[in-house]
Formats: C-alpha cells, sequence, structure tokens
C-alpha cells in the first residue's frame, strides 16, 4: 500500500498527464469532433511540440543551476532560423555544411551569453533579456524584415518525413511496429538485466510486481503510440531526434559526474565551490548547451514551417520555461529532471492541441495556460510544505 | 529606590537539539549599564532575541517583567513600542538609503501616503547632534564610516523612543578611538537616564562602563557581579567565563606524533572587499602527523580565513606566503587542488557552505569526490549507494535511509554527513571549522571520537574553535590567534582557559 502511495507521489505530473488527456477525449468526444487519439492528430502533437521538448531540456539545465532562465531562446531560434534560410536557400550551400554552420554559430552565440553569465558573474535574467533583443535584431537585419521560403526538399526530408517510408500504408504500420517491438525489448532486457545485477549484489531492488507493472505500462504506452503512427505515415523524423536528445541529455543529468555538477550548483553554490566543483564552468556550459539547443529547434522550426521568418520562436522560451516548471523543476535551482521537463511539455501540448480542437478561443487559450502554469508550481510550492511539516 | 525596570525569569530556549538557554535570570535596573558577558555560544545574543521578540513569546519558557508587567512580545515591533531597542553586531542600515531615512525606516514620520520629509531630516539632524554626529542627515549611509555608521543606529533608536537599549558587541568592528567615543556616548546617554544593556567580549570595555556585569555560561546564569560590591577585574570576571570542569568530556587518547606534514609559512591574506586589510597577517603554522592542533581565538580573529585561504584560495585577495605539504611547496589555486594534495577543509557553516540541504545524505557524501564513484565521469550509482550506507554506519549517522534530505537532519547528524563527505575525500589533512557549533553534548563526544580515530590512522588535523575547554581537551598543541596574527603558541601542559584568555585579551591591549 505505501509502494502504491509512494509510486502515485513520484509521478504525481504523469497522472496529472494522464488525467489531462482522458479529460479532453471525453470533451471532444463530446463535443462531436472526433478524437484526440486520432492518429494523424498524435503525429501532429509530436511535430508542433517537438521544438518544445529540445528548448525545455535545454531550459532544465538553466534552471537546474539556480533558478536561472534564458530569455533569448526565441530570438535565437529566429536568428539560427534566418542564418539557416540564407545559407540554404538564398546562398544554395550544402545541407551538412549549412546545417553545421548553423549549428556551430548556435555554440559561438551560447559561449558569448555564458561567458558573460559564469565569468563576469552578470545576471542571467539580464545577459539573456539583452540577448532576446539582440538576437532578434540580427534575425531581422539578416532576412531585412522579409521571409525566407521555400526550403528544398533535400533539407525538409531530414525533419519532416517519416520512417520508415516507401508510400504503402501497410508498410508502414508494419515497420513501426516492428519498430516499437523492438524498442521495448531493448527496453526491457537492459531494465531486467541492470536489476539483475543489483539484485547479485545485493543492493535495494523495486518489488517484483511494481517492477513488471511499471515495464508492461511502459511498454503498452510505446506499442499503442506505435500503433496510432503507424496509421499515419510511420514514425516522423523529428520524433527519432527528440528520442536522441531525451536519453541523451536524461542520462547525462542523471549518471554522469559532470551532470551531479548541475545539481550541486543549484543546491548550494557556495558548498559545491568548497566541494572541488568549478561553478563558473556549470554556468557557462548551461547556457552555451541552450544556444545550441536553440540553434537544434530553430532547423527543425524552418522545416516544419518550411520558412524562415524575422518573427519564427516569439515565446518560444515561455514555453520551455513553463513546461520545466510544470515538469517539476523548482524556481530556486537544484532539483527537476529531464523526464519531467519532457512530461511538461506534453503537457503543455496536449493543452494547446485539446483546446485547439474544441474551438476555444486562442486568447482564452493563453489564460487558461497561464494559470495551469501557476496551478502547478503553487501544487509544488505546497506539498513541499507539506512533507517538510509533516 | 532602585526599581528592576526588567526582570527576566527563568528562561529557557530550547532549539532542536540543544538547549541554548536554561533557567536564565536576569534583573536590569533603572538607569543602569548592564553589560552581558560569556564565551561565544554561551546564550547572551539568543537571551537578548528573546528579549526582543525576534523569538516570540511561546516559544521559550519563562517570564519576562518589564516596567512590573509580564510581557509577551510576538514579534519585534511589540517590544519597540515598549521602548526596547536592540542593535545587533551586524550593522541593519540599508546603505543606499540617507541617515535620515535609515533613522526612521519602519517609523516614517508624517502619515504613510504622505511621508514629511522636513520633519524626517530636522527631527534627524536634531538627535544625530545629540549622538555626537554631526553629519547631515541627507547623506547616504554607505559614504560615511563603520564607527559613524553605530552612531547612527543608536540615533535610530533614539528617534524611538527608546527606554532600553541592548547593544551586541557594538564595538566588534571599531578602532580604538571610535570604541571609546562610542563608550562615552553610552556613558553620557545613561547621565540622561537611559538604561542600557551591553553585549561585549571585550572586558576592559565592560569595566570601564558597566554598573553591573552577568555572567552567562552554557545556556545558564553563572553570577551577577556589582561594581563598587565585587571584584570586577579583568581576572575575575575570566574565571565566572571559564570555570568549569572538564572531566570525562572528552574520549582520551594516546598520542603518536610523527613529522611536519603541514607548514605553512609567513602566509598573509587581504580581505577581498577592502583594499589594505590584512585579515592574516604573517602566519606561520605547523602540523605533524597524528597530532591535534588548535587555533584557538575571538570570533572574527581570522582563523576561519586563514584555513579557507590555505584550502584553495577560498578566501581573499592578494594571499602570500608559502605552503609545504610533506615538505614539499605547493601552490593550491582552487579547491580541487587542495583535495589533490590530501587536504580537506569542514566548514564551521554546513548549512550555508557546507551541504546541499535539499539533496540526498547519500549525494552530499560523495560530493567532494565523484571520481571514486564513477568510471569515464559515468556515476556507478550501485557504488555510490554502498559507499554511502558505509559512512553512515561507519560515523553512526541517525537517519532512516540516505536518501532522505540533508535537511530533515538534526545538527548533529549533519556534522557528521559533512565529516562523511570529507572523509571520503581520502585527506591526510584535515580542517575542522568550529566541528560541534550548535550541537548537543552527546553528538560533541562520537565527533572527538572520530577525530580521534583519525589521527589514531595517521591523520592530523587542524581544529579551530572558539570553545576553550574543547581546545584544551582535544588538542596536543594549541595556537591562539587574534586580530589575524598568531600570538601563542601553547603546549598541552601549558595551556589553561585563563593563559589563552590572556593572551588574546593582552594582544588587543597592544594594538
Amino acid at each position: 500500500m505505501t509502494t502504491m502511495k509512494e509510486a502515485v507521489k513520484k509521478n504525481t505530473m504523469l497522472i496529472a498527464l494522464a488525467v489531462v488527456m482522458v479529460l479532453f477525449q471525453i470533451l471532444i468526444g463530446l463535443a462531436g469532433k472526433g478524437s484526440l487519439f486520432a492518429p494523424s492528430n498524435v503525429s501532429n502533437l509530436i511535430n508542433q511540440n517537438a521544438y518544445v521538448v529540445i528548448l525545455a531540456t535545454g531550459m532544465l539545465l538553466c534552471i537546474l543551476t539556480g533558478g536561472n532562465i534564458d530569455l533569448s531562446v526565441g530570438s535565437i531560434v529566429a536568428m539560427i532560423g534566418a542564418l539557416a534560410g540564407t545559407l540554404i536557400v538564398n546562398l544554395k550551400l550544402n545541407i551538412y555544411l549549412s546545417i553545421l554552420l548553423c549549428l556551430i554559430t548556435g555554440i559561438l552565440i551560447g559561449m558569448w551569453q555564458g561567458f558573460w553569465i559564469a565569468y563576469v558573474r552578470i545576471p542571467a535574467f539580464i545577459v539573456t533579456l539583452a540577448g532576446m533583443l539582440l538576437w532578434r535584431g540580427v534575425a531581422l537585419l539578416i532576412l531585412n524584415g522579409l521571409t525566407i521560403s521555400p526550403f528544398p526538399e533535400g533539407y525538409l526530408i531530414y525533419f519532416t518525413s517519416f520512417l520508415p517510408n516507401n508510400g504503402s500504408p501497410a508498410f508502414a504500420m508494419t515497420a513501426t511496429m516492428l519498430t516499437a517491438v523492438a524498442v521495448c525489448a531493448v527496453f526491457v532486457s537492459m531494465q531486467v538485466l541492470e536489476r539483475g545485477k543489483k539484485k547479485r549484489k545485493s543492493y535495494e531492488v523495486e518489488a517484483g510486481g511494481m517492477f513488471a507493472a511499471r515495464l508492461v505500462l511502459i511498454c503498452a504506452v510505446v506499442l499503442a503510440s506505435a500503433y496510432l503512427l503507424g496509421q499515419h505515415k510511420g514514425i516522423p523524423v523529428v520524433l527519432v531526434l527528440l528520442a536522441v536528445i531525451v536519453i541523451a541529455y536524461g542520462y547525462f543529468t542523471s549518471r554522469t559526474v559532470p551532470g551531479r555538477h548541475f545539481y550541486a550548483v543549484g543546491g548550494n553554490e557556495k558548498a559545491a565551490k568548497l566541494s572541488g566543483i568549478d561553478t563558473n564552468r556549470v554556468l557557462f556550459l548551461a547556457y552555451t548547451n541552450m544556444a545550441f539547443l536553440s540553434a537544434v529547434a530553430a532547423l527543425t522550426c524552418v522545416a516544419r514551417f518550411n520558412s524562415a521568418a524575422p518573427t519564427a520562436g516569439t515565446n518560444y522560451e515561455l514555453d520551455a520555461i513553463g513546461a520545466c516548471f510544470i515538469g517539476g523543476a523548482s524556481a530556486y535551482g537544484g532539483t527537476g529532471t529531464v523526464g519531467g521537463a519532457v512530461i511538461g511539455a506534453i503537457f503543455m501540448g496536449v493543452l494547446n492541441n485539446g483546446m485547439s480542437i474544441l474551438g476555444i478561443d486562442a486568447n482564452w487559450q493563453k489564460a487558461v495556460k497561464g494559470l495551469v502554469l501557476l496551478a502547478a508550481v503553487i501544487f509544488d510550492v505546497v506539498s513541499k510544505k507539506r512533507s517538510r511539516a509533516s | 529606590m532602585q526599581t528592576p525596570l526588567l526582570e527576566m525569569k527563568s528562561i529557557t530556549k530550547v532549539f532542536p537539539g540543544v538547549r541554548a538557554l536554561d533557567n536564565v535570570n536576569l534583573q536590569v535596573t533603572e538607569g543602569e549599564i548592564h553589560a552581558l558577558v560569556g564565551e561565544n555560544g554561551a546564550g547572551k545574543s539568543t537571551l537578548m532575541n528573546v528579549l526582543s521578540g525576534i523569538y516570540p513569546y511561546g516559544s521559550y519558557e519563562g517570564d519576562i517583567i518589564y516596567q512590573g508587567e509580564v510581557c509577551k512580545f510576538g514579534r519585534i515591533k511589540d517590544s519597540e513600542s515598549k521602548g526596547i531597542v536592540i542593535i545587533h553586531q551586524e550593522l541593519a542600515l540599508v546603505p543606499y538609503l540617507t541617515i535620515g531615512e535609515n533613522m526612521f525606516l519602519g517609523n516614517e514620520r508624517g502619515s504613510s501616503l504622505r511621508v514629511d520629509w522636513d520633519e524626517t531630516f530636522s527631527k534627524a539632524d536634531e538627535i544625530l547632534k545629540t549622538v555626537g554626529l554631526y553629519e547631515s542627515s541627507r547623506m547616504l549611509v554607505k559614504d560615511i564610516g563603520v564607527g559613524k555608521q553605530q552612531l547612527v543606529e543608536i540615533a535610530k533608536a533614539l528617534a524611538k523612543n527608546v527606554k532600553l537599549l541592548i547593544l551586541d558587541e557594538p564595538t566588534a568592528s571599531l578602532n580604538e578611538s571610535d570604541s571609546r567615543k562610542l563608550l562615552d556616548l553610552i556613558l553620557q546617554l545613561k547621565q540622561a537616564g537611559m538604561t542600557s544593556i551591553l553585549i561585549s567580549h571585550k572586558l576592559s570595555e565592560i569595566s570601564y562602563v558597566a554598573d553591573k556585569i552577568t555572567i552567562l555560561r552554557d545556556g545558564s546564569t553563572i553570577e551577577t557581579l556589582v561594581k563598587g560590591e565585587d571584584d570586577i577585574t579583568e581576572g575575575r570576571i575570566v574565571k565566572g567565563m571559564v570555570g568549569r570542569d572538564l572531566v570525562d568530556r572528552f574520549p582520551k587518547r594516546e598520542a603518536k606524533i610523527g613529522g611536519v606534514c603541514m607548514e605553512v609559512k609567513d602566509w598573509t591574506v587581504y580581505h577581498p572587499a577592502y583594499e589594505g586589510r590584512r585579515v592574516c597577517d604573517e602566519v606561520n603554522i605547523q602540523l605533524r602527523r597524528g597530532e591535534i592542533v588548535g587555533i584557538s581565538g575571538l570570533m572574527g580573529a581570522g582563523r576561519t580565513e586563514l584555513a579557507m585561504s590555505i584550502f584553495g584560495k577560498s578566501y581573499g585577495a592578494h594571499i602570500s606566503g608559502h605552503l609545504f605539504i610533506n615538505g614539499k611547496e605547493v601552490h593550491l589555486h582552487k579547491v580541487k587542488d587542495a583535495i589533490e594534495n590530501k587536504l580537506a577543509y569542514v566548514t564551521e557553516d554546513r548549512k550555508s557552505n557546507g551541504l546541499i540541504l535539499n539533496a540526498p545524505i547519500r549525494e552530499n557524501i560523495t560530493m567532494a569526490k565523484m571520481d571514486k564513484i564513477s568510471r569515464h565521469q559515468v556515476l556507478d550509482k550501485d557504488l555510490e549507494i554502498s559507499v554511502a550506507s558505509e559512512y553512515k554506519d561507519k560515523l553512526k549517522t541517525k537517519c532512516a535511509s540516505i536518501e532522505q534530505k540533508a535537511s530533515s537532519l538534526s545538527g548533529g547528524n549533519q556534522q557528521k554527513v559533512l565529516l562523511s563527505k570529507w572523509m571520503f575525500a581520502d585527506p591526510e589533512i584535515l580542517i575542522l571549522d568550529e566541528p560541534t557549533r550548535g550541537i548537543d553534548v552527546g553528538a560533541k563526544y562520537e565527533i572527538y571520537c572520530i577525530m580521534n580515530q583519525l589521527v589514531a590512522e595517521g591523520k592530523s588535523v587542524l581544529m579551530i574553535s572558539s570553545e576553550l575547554p574543547e581546545i584544551l581537551g582535544m588538542c596536543d598543541r594549541i595556537y591562539v590567534m587574534n586580530e589575524g596574527k598568531i600570538v601563542s603558541e601553547l603546549n598541552r601542559e601549558d595551556a589553561s582557559q585563563e593563559v589563552i584568555m590572556s593572551c588574546i585579551l593582552q594582544s588587543s591591549k597592544g594594538a
């Protein structure tokens, strides 16, 4: 019973996400407007929110270092998008070279901002606010206020196509399901192996029932999603990109020494410093990485819109910040997980998507999103206070 | 004729794990200057915080009787409205506001929606004259010196119609002439009928101004000396402050002392903010293998600064001098260098500089040496769990699980986690800064046992402590530090509380 309670407590956000999904499904069904889980809609949901997931992953690292946020994200997306448009469409440069140049530019922007934040100790809020204005200005200058489009097929294929794809729906379905089964098999065997290893060394392991239930649940979700995606062209390439980013950063934050440093700096910077952690370098890396991921997000965004516009990326930073906080990151730094940020991003995405299907006025949508963000953080703060009191 | 203005009756205040005040009694007569003395941690500041309502009614036991009635102060405002004003050791002025604005902060002239600035500044100027400060009240506080800021604090208290003025180490950061001025001002206010309570370490000042002296020790009142009736020489006061027996509070140890393992030569450190202020002044110390060496001194003597500047230049500017470890000169520019040279510094402030309170015990223990639980920068979490449990058992840390957050532990157990963290880093030399601050007697004993065990393994311990009995009970050799200088080196046999205290007092006089 207590393990059940603990499991619920540990996964509050995941449960909230499931509840919201079911709620929208019911509302949409009642309104007779189709289904949240329509294959094309699920595919759409992934494409629409890819940028939030990518940015939220980077933003989480910034928030971990002490509740600092990066406000320049949206403008960097616009600027890198403008650069990509110029290189690929106007100058007709080699696509791989263009992508590489865009990513390098992103890293350079991040190093510029990271330097001021980490080594000169200008507050992150101010440096990135300046960046928000600066990079938006540069984007406008590059584009001269105009929009560049369309992008060549050779570029779009890396971001907007589906895998595996030969045009036949039956093939898409079989291949997608096979991929999903393979993913599940790898996942389950890794989990079982690790559990076995722990048992051999007589470390504590979770109860067998819980372990099995967790694996079954995760595999069921993966297979069900695959089934839906299979009905609509297959796995979006972007999903593969997202999986790579989320797994890599999830591993980095939870399993590596430099990842642990991010938590230490956010938890207590003075203590971290006196433990021999290079706190300046941690801050520098957080912001450099944020701009790098902004560049990655920019590349997916120009592909999805098939254009590079000077107004692209407006308010993207707020989506990313919101996703992190809904996903349980602390506004004071030191706590939060990549998984949480991803759940937060999906939560925001489902909220947007569900309300759009229901035909709720865009202005109301914004108001609701604001309230949800506040409610999530209030919930977090209040529940922490209670656990401290007990 | 003498009416007691204030009477504090059997005040007891308990913090989690520590009994800070135990049945303390204090009687202050109207119109006197009453000094409160005792070692660091004797409970002086706690007692004054109880009086001023910082620790509200209900959080302590006992009664406060002021002007004949029992008072139940819930917050500072309540005590201030009765004319009790406390001036803390750290000045509480806002540097970027004017003197006048500071004086009437929270007590503004005019109505709350329309501050009367003319009245504010003219009234402020008037009060400033009575404290002997002839500056315009329109000056910014940051532009006047510390001595004058202290006067502004008193003027601020006067602006509140103070009847009982409490000064917590008012001269701690002042030089000789500013201190003298301040003391004369207190005497002058006494002539005008003011009652004051003065907390100070500087016994010469106390004999100069005080009418009565109450001595606190370990949270209890020891005695009250009255000027003219009792002997109030410094020697007598010191005896009252330190006179306690040391039986069995410290575990026995057979000292096996080896060769010199660390030597600090001509170590000079400047304050990072105040140009030209020497925090450590040509310090020379030696530490031998298997030895526990103490650094004794008052707060602000530069002991922590010395330790931190040695530990990878964690404090200070323009550090000069030489550091030898095992006979070889080393240059430690970063904390990481220090850890690699097998040095550990266990901070005095475990909450703000030592632990990540929000993180589990496990992560705190491994933080200073994550190389030991990782390969190619990838953490081995299973190994981490097992080493964390090992240290938990070794130091007998009381916790439900190593996944518990450090914030949920008592002070003594937090201290053990902090020690675990540094023992995990495999040091040969441990600098322990106030290792038993704010923890109870039982936990102290356990920490002492751990220290003995460390030196028995051939490691060396440099212990900074403000508690004289602890220094005397644990150390093989003692350095006495005052005002940035090592003023004396004593062997265990030659040291006593009186000797150490008089070393400090004599060096203060000379300055």
